[in-house]
């Protein structure tokens, strides 16, 4: 009886010391889920969520504080992939934060333009080029379509122009509704 | 000697209607008042202009050079002026249009200096790469795959086997035929010069039995040329052998791996088309700049072969093949099996435009109503890549790509056997092509939001620095203003201030003036000024010291 106690007792303190090395040891920094989740995010960092950027929304998400249907940009499909990785409902878009709309750049109408940097400070992902008293232009490789530059423009020269679908990028339509025979 | 063949799974027979096309020998067409030469008419990046509007150029003259490593230059077809540089729809099945360079041409066709290499022994390997990229070669089979980089073996020393694709399996095309029958010597010339950079160990010439005058031709231009190390080989006809891991399976035996590329198995395969031009620009300097294009079909008036200048507009093509002579009909580039349709024809004929087709309703007949798929398996019978295509097809259609990847969606070489067998008519090809484009637009994606986050993550990471640089700076300042209380060290700033003021001040030049030749009351005057001063200087210290 007392060698089983002790031997019990011998075994749930060697375990618990190597669980509690195991901890210290293989530590993981940040939490998994929240790289997971951002990295279905679209990374727009255009904050229609009501979070700094795309990493916040995450955390949130993780966390248990935002629901998974406030990323306008993303629409149906991050939803989706998010209520597969999080194992809960798809919901629709959440009608507060917007609606899906396609994808867009921004761009500089350059005669207007007066050099002011407003925009390029506004920029999450430094996707506008230009210095102060000089014409500013967009890089629109680097666009991921914010419309944050639009707002602080005092002369109004920022649009969103939809993205010019060329044919590397065009994509093959889903095949005609088949017809019942 | 008859050489062992195998076979490839699946496939199809086909009524090749290749008579429709190939009863004439061929014509060149004329040069047209207009050429539309697109910047991108192969795999990879566009070129990249080298002219401007209202420039002359000369037949031959690189009109866009590379950009990057796969890609291709593109040359003027026939002298000219540059006209413009800008959109223009161009033949892809989306409809849309890609940059163009426009040449109106002044009809003398005048040619650019060219830079033959008669002798292509004397070349390295690389070199004859660089001539081959540098005249714009693709493959012209249909692909449009820069040629050199095939070419390449990279660090495969040795490359088991050089095939030439011959076989030209998709009905009503006959461009590749003709071209053997009248131009074998040309042929055969360029498969010496790609064999030569490959250092190929064998090297095999694959041509369909239907091809008789094909194979007679070549077989007599090598016995002509005394060639006894390159083998033609007669292969039956059967839709798909002309693709390049089908051909490879009937010459050697030996499969491609899924999702590799022939040079993995020690083999090169190139089409005749690409064999010849590879000719002309070797032995003559000449680029790619025309290509013989079958027009058939039973929509044509005359359907024949005719050498067309890329960036021929196809409207006046048509014309000079005696015109459309039925009323509805659909104009496809390349075949019926694996073409596309286009909208117009003011589109321009491209490097890899090797079949026009006016297919008339005897040629494409209109499918039936699509019914739902009843699992007869039909079409996995005829699959030439060993796939599946019906689950395939729920996978595309129920937007699973990952699943439909699973099942080896990108081994499917689109050849359209399954659709051709399917009894309820599905689009299964269209099926795949949705899900390829849609995989390819998700990864473009994820790329592009991968690069989004590195990008704000670095802006926020350097607005960080920005802020802690400010506020250390500032710290700093404030630091040497107050000082901390130790006169010494007071003492010292002000000495390095004063030395700072003095080395300015003496390096503006601003040094006491008149300081020579004075007279004794002068002298008087600024010594009494001097000891003022620094009677003052002292008392305004000593208060200082009292404050503190």
């Amino acid at each position: 009886m007392l060698g089983a106690i002790l031997a019990l007792t011998a075994l749930a303190v060697a375990f618990g010391l190597l669980l509690g090395y195991a901890s210290v040891r293989f530590r993981v920094e940040s939490d998994p889920i929240v790289d997971k989740v951002d990295s279905i995010l679209p990374q727009t960092q255009c904050g229609q969520c009501g979070f700094a950027g795309c990493r916040p929304y995450a955390e949130a998400i993780a966390s248990g504080e935002a629901d998974i249907n406030r990323c306008p940009p993303g629409g149906e499909t991050v939803i989706m992939a998010l209520a597969d990785l999080l194992g809960v409902d798809p919901k629709p878009l959440d009608e507060e934060v917007g609606e899906e709309k396609t994808r867009m750049v921004a761009f500089i109408d350059e005669p207007i333009c007066i050099g002011c940097t407003l925009c390029f400070q506004a920029c999450p992902v430094d996707a506008i080029a230009g210095a102060a008293k000089q014409m500013h232009t967009i890089i629109e490789s680097e666009c991921t379509g914010c419309e944050l530059c639009v707002e602080p423009c005092p002369v109004d020269c920022i649009y969103m122009i939809p993205l010019r679908e060329s044919p590397n990028t065009w994509k093959w339509p889903f095949p005609e509704k088949e017809q019942k025979a | 000697m008859t050489r062992k063949l195998w076979h490839f799974p699946g496939g199809l027979h086909l009524p090749d209607n290749k008579a429709l096309s190939n009863g004439r020998p061929s014509a060149v067409a004329a040069v047209p008042e207009r050429l539309i030469i697109p910047l991108q008419q192969h795999i990879g990046a566009p070129a990249k202009p080298l002219v401007s509007v209202g420039e002359k150029v000369l037949k031959g003259q690189k009109l866009a050079r590379p950009e990057g490593y796969v890609s291709a230059p593109v040359h003027a077809s026939s002298s000219g002026t540059v006209v413009a540089i800008e959109d223009h729809p161009v033949p892809h099945p989306s409809g849309l249009s890609a940059p163009c360079i426009i040449i109106e041409t002044d009809g003398e066709d005048r040619w650019t200096e060219l830079t033959p290499h008669p002798d292509y022994q004397q070349l390295d390997s690389s070199e004859l790469r660089n001539i081959i990229r540098e005249a714009g070669i693709v493959g012209l089979g249909g692909a449009g795959f820069p040629a050199f980089i095939k070419l390449n073996p990279g660090s495969r020393t040795a490359v088991d086997a050089l095939i030439i694709n011959g076989a030209e399996c998709e009905p009503y095309i006959t461009c590749d035929d003709m071209l053997m029958r009248e131009r074998a010597d040309e042929v055969i010339d360029g498969v010496r010069i790609m064999r030569h950079a490959l250092q190929a160990k064998q090297c095999l010439i694959g041509i369909e039995d239907n091809k008789p005058e094909a194979l007679a031709a070549i077989r007599d231009a090598l016995e002509r040329l005394g060639e006894k190390s390159i083998e033609v080989v007669e292969v039956p006809t059967r839709y798909p052998t002309g693709g390049e891991k089908q051909l490879i399976k009937v010459l050697t035996g030996k499969e491609v791996p899924s999702q590799g590329l022939p040079i993995d198995i020690g083999i090169v395969c190139h089409n005749v088309a690409t064999a010849a031009s590879v000719h002309h620009a070797v032995e003559r300097g000449e680029p790619l700049i025309s290509r013989l294009v079958t027009i058939s079909g039973h929509g044509a008036a005359e359907p024949q072969n005719l050498e067309v200048r890329v960036g021929t507009p196809i409207a006046s093509l048509l014309e000079q093949a005696g015109g459309v002579k039925a009323v509805h009909y659909k104009l496809v580039m390349g075949g019926p099996m694996m073409g596309f349709e286009l909208q117009d024809a003011k589109l321009p004929v491209i490097k890899t435009t090797n079949c026009l087709l006016l297919a008339s309703a005897e040629d494409m007949p209109q499918r039936g109503p699509v019914r739902s798929c009843i699992r007869c398996g039909e079409c996995a019978k005829v699959c030439p890549a060993l796939l599946l295509p019906q689950q395939l097809y729920w996978y595309a259609r129920a937007r699973d790509f990952d699943k439909a990847q699973d099942y080896n969606l990108f081994d499917c070489i689109e050849c359209g056997c399954c659709a051709y067998v399917c009894p309820s008519n599905l689009p299964l090809v269209q099926y795949y092509r949705f899900a390829k484009t849609e995989i390819w637009a998700q990864e473009r994606e994820k790329r592009a939001s991968d690069k989004a986050r590195e990008r704000h993550e670095f802006r926020v990471f350097r607005q960080e620095r920005e802020k802690e640089e400010r506020a250390a700076r500032h710290k700093a300042k404030a630091k040497a203003v107050q000082g901390n209380g130790d006169e010494d060290a007071k003492k010292a700033a002000i000495q390095a201030a004063m030395e700072r003021a003095k080395a300015k001040r003496e390096a503006a030049g601003s040094e006491p003036k008149n300081t020579e030749n004075l007279t004794e009351a002068q002298q008087k005057q600024i010594d009494e000024a001097e000891e003022r001063r620094k009677a003052s200087q002292q008392a305004d210290a000593q208060e200082h010291a009292k404050e503190d």
